[in-house]
This record gives structure tokens, sequence and C-alpha cells, in this order.
């Protein structure tokens, strides 16, 4: 559902310029009125759970914090989201890449059709996703006993960490690239091919200077999703402290056995990299809208 | 070059872009392809340049068949409608581009490349933009850019996709009479793609018109305006009055009025469009002559070299009339010897007619 | 197909889609049709025996109930939230902008503690709450707050773009016509805003019906009270009930090809509403 995202992703902030047109300015009271209500909404709905996780991530003072971050089950924690999203992330920009080619660069037919099932992950719960591959590779599923045979784990186990990560993240990129790829339409790279320019030469040196912050904004956003995943992990983790928990898995082990501190501790740094992905997001749309603008 | 397509057919899902066009393009002319938007003729460009497909037919570059060949191996220059320059590099990286890509040992020196794209920035006389990007020019600088960049692998023919098309009036008009000048000097074999009947006229040496997927008539301009084939080319060529009727011996019963056929040669009974232009139809201020179309009056324009006069009358018979309106130009000074008024009625004689034969009147078309 | 492939100017199309086609088969496609084929193996009875047992249909009903809510609300006022960040200047604009997106980039399990410290008896909140007799966390409604959490940006993120692309003409030619801010805003403004107001509230819905780790925090997880549908899903594997989960989650598969079938309709008329042709 990220692609309602990306009808934004390369607008600017409005301005005030209704403001100062005569008919689109709203009478000083109503102005207010929405300001004061959207504006407590969000405090009250987003800003509040971020400042509750920094708070009571230091309730407890530095020492806490850091020793909740350096314990050994927090590292293998920390170490296990980056594989996982160092998997995943990769392999779904070279999907979205390549999906993004064919269908915005061909017409077919079933194109609408497969643009709709890449959304489909978006739509499907994550514990879903998570359940399908245990029907699959679990003990009980398809592969369970030939994969228990050769005694590989996917699992509760790492594999199934990742496969589940990439199936949740799986349309990021893709989402972004198709309609920007749509919209620039194929006379650029046409012109490409024309004065001789190979395939690839045409795609290293057209399309993606072209797509290039489209493509960084799928990424980012892939990467904060891969990361963060907590319902489809949680079902093909096993939870084994130390093993097969991410991040946000440890997160909630810490938590139901009322460390609270600690949980929020490792929180803070979910968060962290939840606001570092909003500002990298901000920079790019400000960048690719100045690229637009130049155009 | 020579360039010629045979039999070419080309449909997309139940529209028949092209219906059996067969044409040869003579080598380093100019030619246009002109047609009204849906006509075909883009179509017919891209493929003879190889970004497009036919159904069926061939493509025939210097008498070789070159359906198959992919457009890299085609050698033509393409200067796209909007031009498509690679909006992220500079205007130099741009026109170096296809020299650049080419493989390592075809490839030219990096000083031979810096000098063939600094001639053709003179060429286009924009040496001094080139370390802007496209978003920095204008459409008119734009359009002269991508002509070098087109020009730069040395294209055995120049294909063109309405030109002009992005561009405003002024600007347009300069760089049709430069564009006429570069092919002058370089004598390259160009087909350019254009719906400006006018753009048509002046730039080519040869003009194709297409309709429906199909061409209606080739020739150089001056023959296509004076001698259309067809009622399409008259009427898309220029302004034109269109008188419809029967031949009754050496007139047109047009309505309940006789239009002299001024000599033309036509079976009697037979029906026919009578086509004439504006510049060509007499006004008889005397509706009581027997002879002429009865017309009114509606407006009188008197400005310019050429004064026009709008007028309206009726034509068909039997219940079935049509209000039709006409256009005639002649010159002020006659306009002032003739004491025309508004809502005058007089009749219409036009000594120049070309005529087509259609269906009689009454039947749908 | 060689054929036609082999006639395409760009190049690479047979292997992008091959890739394409392949890739989404083997991560998507074959996993979720595991849940449809096991599904298939019980008997009609026996399916409709599972999901519509008691405890099953409570969390429906709480699901749905809290997921539809929560997108009403979010419809409000993510209106209000889009409308104020592109209409007005006010200070802090850009960073509540950037803010917006909070809930997509934050871990969802993150998301459910802060609430649920936040509406905890003790918490922030609950503690001025609880005595007034509203117990926010462990009931349906913190699953409501956890929901409106995770769906806000959906709206704000349809409807911004949309607003922002409305000329102001339209309004000045209402204005222009005698009618005033109210009669311009209901008349004009609102039906051009509407589809996208639609796909941003079945965006939110969606999102809100599938959702886990936000919720399972602060809702307590009391059966037939407040416990939701992907909760069950979990009960069940924990318990090895492999048939009962995947029978429960294949409804749920439904309900998202469904609303995802809907959202395609929304955003295509969202789309030749605002004129911009596909």
């Amino acid at each position: 559902m990220a692609g309602a995202l990306s009808s934004l992703a390369f607008g600017s902030v409005g301005g005030s310029a209704f403001e100062r047109r005569a008919a689109t300015r709203d009478p000083a009271w109503v102005k207010w009125l929405i300001l004061g209500l959207s504006l407590s909404f969000f405090a009250i709905f987003i800003l509040l759970p971020l400042i509750a996780v920094f708070v009571e991530a230091l309730r407890k003072g530095w020492g806490t914090y850091i020793t909740a971050l350096s314990e050994p089950d927090a590292l293998a924690a920390v170490r296990l989201t980056l594989i996982a999203a160092a998997i995943a992330v990769p392999l779904n920009l070279i999907f979205g890449v390549s999906a993004a080619w064919a269908i915005a660069k061909y017409q077919f037919r079933g194109k609408n059709a497969l643009t709709t099932l890449i959304d489909l992950p978006f739509s499907v719960s994550p514990v879903v996703a998570g359940l399908v591959f245990v029907l699959v590779f679990g003990a009980q599923g398809w592969f369970g006993s030939w994969l228990g045979d050769h005694n590989i784990r996917i699992i509760f186990a790492v594999p199934g960490i990742v496969l589940a990560t990439i199936f949740v993240t799986f349309p990021f990129v893709a989402r972004e690239l198709i309609p920007l790829m749509e919209s620039q339409g194929r006379e650029e790279e046409e012109a490409a091919i024309v004065l001789g320019a190979s395939g690839l030469q045409t795609f290293w040196r057209v399309t993606l200077p072209n797509i290039k912050w489209g493509l960084l904004y799928g990424v980012i956003l892939c990467n904060a999703r891969a990361m963060g995943e907590f319902g489809a992990v949680s079902v093909v983790s096993g939870h084994i402290r130390g093993q097969t928990n991410t991040l946000p898995l440890h997160v909630e082990i810490v938590y139901n056995e009322y460390n609270f501190a600690a949980a929020f501790a490792v929180a803070s740094l979910l968060a962290l990299l939840a606001l570092f992905t909003l500002i990298l997001k901000t920079i790019i749309e400000v960048r690719a809208a100045s690229q637009v603008a130049k155009a | 070059m020579s360039i010629a397509v045979k039999n070419i057919e080309k449909s997309f899902g139940s529209f028949r872009a092209l219906d059996n066009v067969s044409l040869e393009f003579p080598t380093g002319k100019l030619v246009a392809l002109l047609g009204p938007s849906g006509c075909g003729k883009t179509t017919l460009l891209r493929i003879i340049a190889g970004l497009e497909f036919a159904d069926g037919g061939q493509v025939m570059l210097d008498g070789e068949n070159a359906s198959d060949r992919n457009v890299r191996e085609r050698q033509v220059g393409f200067v796209f409608q909007h031009y498509a320059l690679f909006r992220h590099m500079t205007v130099f990286e741009n026109v170096a581009f296809g020299l650049r890509v080419r493989k390592r040992r075809d490839r030219r020196p990096e000083a031979d490349i810096r000098k063939r794209v600094n001639e053709l920035l003179e060429l286009v006389q924009l040496a001094w933009l080139r370390d802007h990007v496209p978003a920095q020019l204008s459409g008119g600088q734009r359009q002269r850019i991508a002509l070098a960049r087109a020009l730069a692998v040395d294209p055995r023919v120049l294909l063109l996709d309405e030109p002009f098309g992005a561009l405003d009036a002024k600007v347009r008009k300069e760089l049709r009479r430069w564009l006429r000048k570069l092919h002058e000097d370089l004598h390259i074999s160009s087909i350019f793609v254009t719906h400006d009947q006018e753009e048509a006229m002046e730039v080519a040496d040869e003009i194709v018109v297409m309709n429906q997927g199909r061409v209606e008539q080739i020739g150089k301009p001056a023959d296509v305006y004076d001698r259309p084939a067809t009622p399409f080319v008259y009427g898309f060529l220029g302004a034109a009055n269109v008188f419809e009727g029967q031949v009754e011996g050496s007139d047109l019963r047009v309505g309940e009025d006789l239009l002299p056929l001024g000599g033309k040669e036509a079976p009697d009974g037979a029906t026919f469009k009578a086509f004439s232009r504006p510049h060509e139809i007499e006004i008889e201020p005397d509706s009581r002559d027997s002879l002429g179309v009865k017309a009114r009056i509606n407006r009188i324009l008197n400005v310019g070299g050429m004064a026009r006069v709008e007028l309206s009358g009726t034509q068909g018979r039997n219940g079935s009339t049509a209000t039709h309106l006409y256009e005639v130009e002649l010159p002020r000074e006659q306009l002032g010897t003739m004491s025309l008024e508004e809502g005058q009625i007089v009749r219409l004689h036009a000594p120049r007619l070309a005529l087509f034969p259609s269906a009689p009147p009454g039947t749908v078309q | 197909m060689a054929a036609a492939a082999s006639r395409r100017v760009l190049p690479g199309f047979g292997l992008t889609l091959g890739y394409t086609v392949g890739y989404l088969s083997l991560i998507v496609l074959i996993p979720l049709s595991a849940a449809l084929i096991k599904t298939f193996s019980l008997s009609w009875e026996h399916f409709w025996q599972i999901v519509t047992a008691p405890r099953v249909v409570a969390s429906y009903k709480l699901s749905f109930g809290t997921s539809l809510l929560a997108a009403a609300i979010n419809s409000v006022f993510g209106l209000m939230l889009a409308w104020s960040l592109v209409r007005y200047s006010f200070p802090g604009k850009r960073i509540i902008d950037a803010l917006v997106d909070l809930p997509f980039a934050l871990p969802t399990a993150v998301a459910g503690i802060a609430l649920t410290a936040i509406y905890a008896g003790n918490g922030w909140i609950g503690q001025f709450t609880e005595p007034l007799g509203l117990k926010i966390a462990f009931t349906p409604i913190g699953i409501l707050i956890a929901l409106v959490f995770i769906g806000l940006p959906f709206v704000v993120r349809t409807v911004q773009p949309v607003l922002q692309d409305l000329e102001a003409e339209y309004e000045e030619a209402a204005a222009s016509l005698g009618a005033n801010r109210w009669q311009t805003f209901t008349r004009v403004v609102f039906p051009l805003l509407l589809p996208a107001l639609l796909t941003g509230f079945a965006l939110a819905f969606a999102r809100a019906v599938g959702e886990y780790g936000s919720v399972i925090f602060i809702a307590g997880n009391l059966p037939m009270i407040s416990e939701i549908t992907p909760l069950i899903i979990i009960t069940k594997l924990e318990q090895y009930d492999y048939v009962g989960a995947t029978a429960v989650a294949t409804v749920m598969l439904f309900v998202s090809f469904a609303l995802l079938l809907v959202i395609n309709g929304l955003q295509a008329w969202t789309s030749r509403r605002m004129g911009r042709a596909r």
C-alpha cells in the first residue's frame, strides 16, 4: 500500500498560496479550528507515542539503557535484523526494477492483473504471510519431511525469517518505480537505442539516472519495513533468544518479562531507525522535487 | 540513401493504423508525411526507423530489406516529437551519447568525439549552451540539440516526428526556414511528419498526404495544392468551398441554382462534389442573374492584403436542404468597387472547379 | 510469443517479465496457494464449523468493527490534517509533514508497547482516565487507538496529493458564481476529494484488519472480548492446530483480495476524476 505514497513522493509541501487568494481563504475561525483539531490529533496519536518510547527507555537512566543494548541477546537480534534486511532489500530491489521495466516500458496482456498481484503482500495480514511459509516449509508442510530428512531448517530458523521479510517487503520498490517509469515514458530509452546504445547501456546511462530518487525512496521504505516487521517474522521465528530473534521480537520478549526499561531501550533503537528513515525520505523528496522542477 | 516501404500493414487492436502503404522516398530529398492526427503518419515513420514493427510488408533501405533489422543497425537519425533529450545530461553529453555508446573497437578517441560534438553544436549554432542541461533550454533550442544529437551518429537518413509541433508560432516559423537551409547544406535523405499543411508546403521537396492509414496523394507541394487527387486532399490543404449537385449540361445543379462548370466535361445526371478555393470564387452582386449559386453575405472582413467575405446559402432539394457556408477572398481594391453590404443576396461563380464524383444527394454517407 | 518478444524495440522484455512473474510466483503466489490448498483438504462443514466458531466470530466482529471505526476516525482527522498541511502555513509544518509517515516507518511492536505505556492504568494518560471509569488499554478502545495510529498516514497520503493538485480556479469559479465557502467545499471540493478519501479509508481499513504487532500489546487478548482475528491464527498455530489456523487465514485472505480489488477500483476512479489518464 506504499503505492499510495508514490503519487506523493514527488510532490512538494503545499504553500500558503491558497491563503493569499480570496476565494480559497478560509475564515480565520475555521482555519484555527481545523488547525487546532488536526494538530491536537497529530500530537496525541503520533507525537506522544514517539516521545513515550524515548522517555520510557531512559526512565531508569543511561546505565540501564546501555546495558539493555549491549547484552548479547540484543546484539544477536541486531545482527539477525541486519542480515534479514541485507538479503531481503537487494532481492526486492532487483525484482522491483525488473518488474517496473517490464510493466512501465511495454504493453502486454495481463499487465493490470500482474500489477495488482504485486500489491498483494500489502493487503495480506502479516500473520497470514508467516503462516503460509509454515505451511510450505514447516514440519507438517509440503516440504517438511524432505527438509527434515536433509536436516535443513527453514521455519523457526533464519531462512524462514528472511523469507517472511522478503514477502512483506515485496512490493515496496516496484510500487515506487512503476508509476514513476510510466510517467517518464519510453522516448528517452528509444532515443538511446536509435543512437546505438545497447539495452544495458540504455538502462545504466539513461533509465537509472532518471529513476534514482524513486529507487532510493523505495529502498528506504523497504528497509524500514524489513527491519521493523513483527507479525510475519513472529510466526516463523520460534522465538529462540539469541538465535532467531530479530530486534522487534527481542522487544516483545523483554517486554513480556516485564523488563520495560530494557524493552523500550531496544525499541528506541528502532524508533531512531524510523526517524532516520523519515529524514532520508524527506531529503529525497526535496531532491526529487527539485529534479522535477528543473525538468 | 533510398528508402522505400512496400505493402506496410499495421493494426493496434481493431484499429488499422496503416493499410497497405507503399511508398518510395527519393534520395537526398526532404519529404513531408502530412495528414490529420491518427492518419498513421507517425506510425509509418516509427516503422521506417525500426521503433515499431509492421504486421506485414517490407521496409527497404538502399534496396535492401531491412524489415527485420534492429533499430540500432539501421543507422537512422530520429528526432522525437518532445525531443527526448536525456534530462540528466548536459547538452554536450546528449550530443556525444551516440558516439560514446559504441563498442570499444568502433569508438573514436575522446578528442575526436569532442571535436565532432563541437562541430555539430556550431552547426546548430548553440555551442554556447554546451554545459547546460535540457531543462534550461527553450523549446527551439531543445529541438536543435535533438537534431544535432541525431546527426552525431552520421545517420543515413533523418526522421523527424512533428519537429515543430511543440513550439510556438514564431519560433516554429524561424526553425522551419533553418531546417530547410540545413537540409540544403547536408542533403541527407529526410522524412518529417506534420499535421500542418503550411509547414509541409514551405519546407518539403515532396509531400505525402495520408488519411486513415492510406496514402492519398504524393507530389511536389505546388502539384498537391493545385491538383488535389481526392476531396480529402483538397479539403486538407487549404480552405475550400464545396458545392454538391447533379450535372445538367454544362452546369451543376446546386439546390435551386445552376453553377456553370467553366468548360469542365462531366456526364449528364452524375452527382459531383465541386471544390473551389476562396480566392477562386467570384461574387456577382446582382442576384437576379440566372446563373451562379445564391448566397447571403453574413460578414465582410476588410483587414490585411485580402478582404474576406463570409456567406451562407442552401444546398440540396426536395426538403433535404441544408445551410452551407462559403468563404470568398478578393483584393481589397476590388471589394471597394463592388459596394457589397452585409445582408445582401448575391450569386457566386466558380470558374476553377475541382470535380469529384460523390454519392447522389439524399443517400447517407 | 517468442516472435512478438523479439519484435520489441527496447530489449529485455522477456527477461524482466519472466523474472518478475517467476519471483512473484515463488515468493507470493505459491506460498499463498498453500493456504488455499490446505483449506481445500477440509470438508465444507468442517471449514464452516471452524470459521464460525463463536470465539472466531467474536474476533471478526472486533477486528472489522474496530477497523471500520478507526478508518472512519482517520478519514475525518486525516482530511483535516491533509487540509492543514496543504492549505495553511504554520511553524513546524515541514516536520509534521514528515512525521505523518511515522506509523509506516515505526516498527509495529514499538508502537504497541509505546501506546500501552501511554494508555495502561498507570500510564501517561491511562492514570487520568481510569479513575473516571474509562479503561483504555486491554479493552477494545485500546485496539481502536492502535488501529487509528497505524492507519492515519494512509488517509493523509492519499488525500494530500489530490488536494495539492486541486487548482484554486475551481473554488474561484464557485465563488464567482455566488457560492459561499461552505457551499464551495461541500459541492465542489469535497466531491473532487471523495474518491481519494474513500481510497484512503479502504487502505487504512485493509491495513487495520490484518494488523497484529501494534495491537497485541494493548489489546489484553481476552477471548470473546479483545481477541483480534490475526491473534486467533497465532493461537491456533501455537496449539499446532494448522488446519484451524489455515481456515481462518483463508477467510482473511479472501477479505484481503476483496479489499485489494476495491482499492484498485477506487484508485482508478481517483485518477479518472483527477484527469490523470493511466
